[in-house]
């Protein structure tokens, strides 16, 4: 399984570094969503709680970055099936015998390893756009908390993403039906890299417990994609 | 209502045609003394709900809004927890059928219903009672979310494909709303630790209103089992039409290239 799992995320990664959608698009179409939220939400104003006095946007920088991650999230599940729907591949896997469990992993650790690059340069432009200072402390709870939340958004949008595969009108109903699914990660995830930014003067011990949620969410999405995705692709 | 479309069936059917696919009406004997049944309990309810039942002592006559809103709540629990235990019926192997399938189908759709009445209920009640008409509470952001949920669950019942496809797909689907209710609800717990206190179990409440509320849950549950019977047979009707239509399309195009 693991080797099929290896040579699919393989496959993806080699599409992707051809045909470079994420940086031409996907990437461009995130850091527009950073800017359109400053438009929408700096009107000035300044947020102060306790000693901590902040710009309106450095105060919501965490959860914008975690919602700017879920747009981007639908389009890379949109992408990553369109591969396959295309020519009918995933039906050639399907004839092929190949292991439903080792496409599901393969498909996730590539959307992953897309995810993370996407969200690495989310977090220079939050840096850049939004006045957010990464604390030293917090380093080490912000890569934890973008290696949980992402393989969490993974196994999720690779399970949706194989549901909907095919089908018509998925383009409208991937979002109604992975944003439901998604909100305890964009709760957690905003959470726990406000207290890593310690935005609004939140201490970094108090993101630890999120990312224990995140962690959990994770492996039972992990675990239930494996098992389910034979099932969902068999028609 | 019922009993009008069985008559009608009586008339266009000639007696004896019992294949149960080829039925016209949805109504049975046991159906039609349930549907009584609800019709008494509702009347009932009415008439404790609004007449015999005291108004509470802090909120007025506002607290009537419970035997509504409390019976729909618990039947929408009840219809998405029938809905998972219909699916895993469908997708063990031993007990597949599409039977269950259509009840899963059936149940889920009362469920989004009466959980839309839940919401719309509770937050006229919140908004008397509590001046707001929400609160980001676990137990009312959860009732969304399953809301929504169950929304996108009948969206993926529509998506098309064999009936076992339908099936299959929805099934998986309505196991992990199971996955999802708990992280849900434990994450939106732990964001905003605020809670409402269950009256009813800390036996605050007054026996009269106590016994209003039972009439509520007993009169909405005959009215939910009505519906689901109904809406099973309803749309074990459509599948036949569906399976009928392609045998009909294909008998076409079959004396079309004898010509």
């Amino acid at each position: 399984m693991l080797s099929i799992a290896r040579s699919v995320a393989a496959k993806d990664l080699r599409i992707e570094w051809r045909a470079k959608v994420l940086v031409n698009q996907v990437v461009p179409f995130a850091g527009l969503v950073l800017v359109l939220f400053a438009f929408a939400l700096d009107n000035g104003g300044v947020v102060s709680q306790g000693d901590v006095r902040e710009s309106v946007t450095t105060f919501v920088a965490p959860g914008l970055l975690w919602l700017a991650v879920l747009f981007s999230l639908l389009l890379l599940v949109q992408r990553t099936f369109a591969l396959e729907s295309a020519d009918g591949a995933l039906d050639a896997l399907r004839v092929a015998g190949v292991d439903p469990g080792g496409i599901f992993l393969g498909k996730t650790a590539a959307l992953f390893a897309e995810l993370i690059a996407l969200e690495l340069f989310l977090t220079l432009g939050v840096i850049v756009f939004y006045d957010v200072r990464v604390r030293p402390a917090g380093a080490v709870l912000l890569v934890t908390v973008l290696i949980s939340a992402t393989a969490g958004l993974a196994f999720v949008g690779t399970l949706y993403g194989g549901l909907t595969a095919g089908a018509k009108g998925r383009e409208t109903l991937l979002p109604l039906l992975v944003f439901p699914v998604v909100a305890p990660v964009l709760l957690g995830a905003a959470r726990a890299t406000e207290a890593a930014l310690g935005t609004g003067g939140a201490a970094v011990s108090e993101g630890w417990p999120w990312v224990g949620l995140l962690a959990v969410f994770a492996t039972a999405f992990g675990a239930a994609g494996t098992v389910a995705f034979g099932p969902l692709l068999e028609e | 209502m019922s009993t009008t479309a069985s008559e009608s069936s009586a008339l266009t059917a000639p007696a004896g045609e019992g294949r149960r696919s080829h039925r016209s009406a949805t109504s049975t004997p046991f159906t039609r003394a349930l549907g009584i049944a609800t019709i008494v309990g509702m009347v009932w309810l009415i008439g404790f709900g609004l007449l015999v039942s005291p108004p509470d002592s802090l909120q007025k006559d506002s607290v009537r809004i419970m035997y509504v809103h409390v019976p729909t709540v618990y039947l929408a629990y009840l219809a998405f927890v029938v809905t998972a235990i219909a699916s895993a019926g469908y997708l063990w192997k031993r007990t597949r059928s599409l039977v269950w399938d259509r009840i899963a189908g059936a149940s889920a759709e009362i469920g989004v219903f009466f959980m839309a009445i839940a919401l719309v209920t509770g937050s006229v009640w919140g908004s008397i009672s509590w001046g707001t008409y929400w609160v980001w509470d676990a137990r009312l952001t959860t009732t969304a979310f399953l809301f929504v949920t169950y929304i996108g669950y009948l969206a993926v019942r529509r998506l098309g494909g064999s009936h076992e496809a339908r099936a299959r797909r929805s099934g998986i689907m309505a196991l992990f709303a199971v996955l999802e209710v708990p992280l849900v609800h434990y994450s939106v717990e732990w964001w905003r630790p605020l809670h409402q206190t269950k009256s009813v179990t800390t036996g605050e409440i007054d026996g009269l209103m106590l016994f209003s509320l039972f009439v509520g849950i007993v009169a909405f549950t005959l009215f939910y089992v009505w519906l689901l019977l109904h809406r099973q047979r309803v749309l074990h009707m459509e599948d036949a039409m569906d399976e009928r239509g392609l045998e009909l399309a294909l008998a076409e195009r079959r004396s079309e290239g004898d010509t």
